[in-house]
């Protein structure tokens, strides 16, 4: 692999970057970007949450998917880590248990570009993690 | 953990947790001591002498979802394993500092792991803080001591978020590139 060494070669990508940014906000949606929250609570990281975040990290940039990994703290769901959250434009949150770099493949592959749910959500009354348990059942 | 990377970023997520918008992370090999020096420093709410002085039991925890705190003791007994050292202090208001010593050559030091791919990450998927990441290797001639930091890069960014994963992607390799001498 090429390495690289400096910031130079960021303001060389730049360019790039600038363009994909444009397109996004031409789109129908420009405030609203698919997000994808992974737990990373000392649980979630014992139980693999670095690796499932490096997966898409990666794999959304490779294959070129507009979409951001954030994170959160424990979602209470320490049984079920690493739990991940995937929010598409407009739509309600789903949460995801025992993701591994399989399972996340999927939910690029079928949440994320078909919109079509994938085994593994974990029922919850909630309605973001930001503010959990505040919702009614 | 398997590495010490990892606890790395689990002990910055009680950074992010506080409140801080600056973490300063080091990572510094000294083998005339035949040490590994892990330092983080945040500027985040800190904390009360009282709360200070719970923080390495694992049945203190100010969070709500469950009742044991396991990062901080975990990250203390992995360093003494290692014929190492642990201390932690803190300020309220000011911040908090850590430093946690491993024996370098030490049978149970755990290796250094994917640091490039922590720091990278947690810049990324914290876009509103900032991280500096220092590195001092051990290699002989090396250049002394390598630093990141994102104050610089979003300079060089413009309007263009950290966290667009490519951004993330290089990031880590830059501080790979940079790092390479590590272990
Ligand atoms: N950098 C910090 N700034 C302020 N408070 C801190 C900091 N680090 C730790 N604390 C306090 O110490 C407590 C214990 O921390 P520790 O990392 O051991 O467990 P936790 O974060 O509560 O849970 P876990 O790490 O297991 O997810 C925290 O709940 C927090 O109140
Ligand atoms: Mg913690």
């Amino acid at each position: 692999m090429k390495k690289v060494k400096s910031l130079d070669d960021l303001k060389r990508m730049k360019e790039g970057l600038q363009a994909n940014i444009a397109l996004r906000e031409k789109s129908e949606h420009p405030e609203a970007m698919t997000q994808i929250k992974v737990a990373m609570a000392t649980c979630g990281i014992a139980s693999g949450a670095k690796e499932v975040m490096d997966f898409f990290i990666t794999n959304l940039a490779k294959r070129n998917i507009d979409a951001i990994v954030t994170q959160t703290g424990c979602m209470g769901y320490c049984y079920a880590e690493p739990t991940v959250e995937v929010r598409l434009p407009g739509q309600d949150p789903v949460v995801y248990g025992d993701v591994d770099v399989k399972k996340a493949d999927e939910i690029i592959e079928k949440h994320i570009k078909e919109g079509e749910l994938v085994d593994g959500i974990i029922p919850v009354n909630y309605e973001t993690i930001d503010k959990k348990y505040s919702g009614g059942i | 953990m398997k590495d010490i990377s990892l606890h790395i970023l689990d002990v910055a997520q009680n950074s992010i947790a506080a409140g801080a918008t600056r973490v300063e992370i080091s990572v510094r090999e000294k083998p005339w001591l035949d040490e590994l020096e892990i330092a983080i420093e945040d500027n985040g709410n800190g904390m009360t002498d009282e709360a200070l002085s719970r923080v390495e039991d694992p049945f203190y925890t100010t969070r709500t979802t469950r009742k044991v705190g396991l990062g901080i003791p975990l990250l203390k007994h992995s360093a003494e394993q290692a014929g190492g050292s642990f201390a932690i202090r803190s300020v309220p208001g000011k911040g908090t500092s850590l430093v946690a010593v491993f024996g370098r050559s030490h049978i149970d030091r755990p290796p250094v792991g994917d640091i490039a791919g922590v720091i990278s990450s947690l810049a990324g998927m914290n876009p509103g803080m900032d991280f500096i990441y220092r590195h001092a290797a051990a290699a002989q001639g090396s250049t002394g001591e390598y630093v990141f930091d994102t104050r610089e890069v979003k300079a060089v960014l413009g309007d263009i978020p950290l966290s667009e994963p490519a951004v993330i992607l290089y990031l880590k390799e830059l501080i790979e590139a940079n790092t390479e001498c590590a272990e």
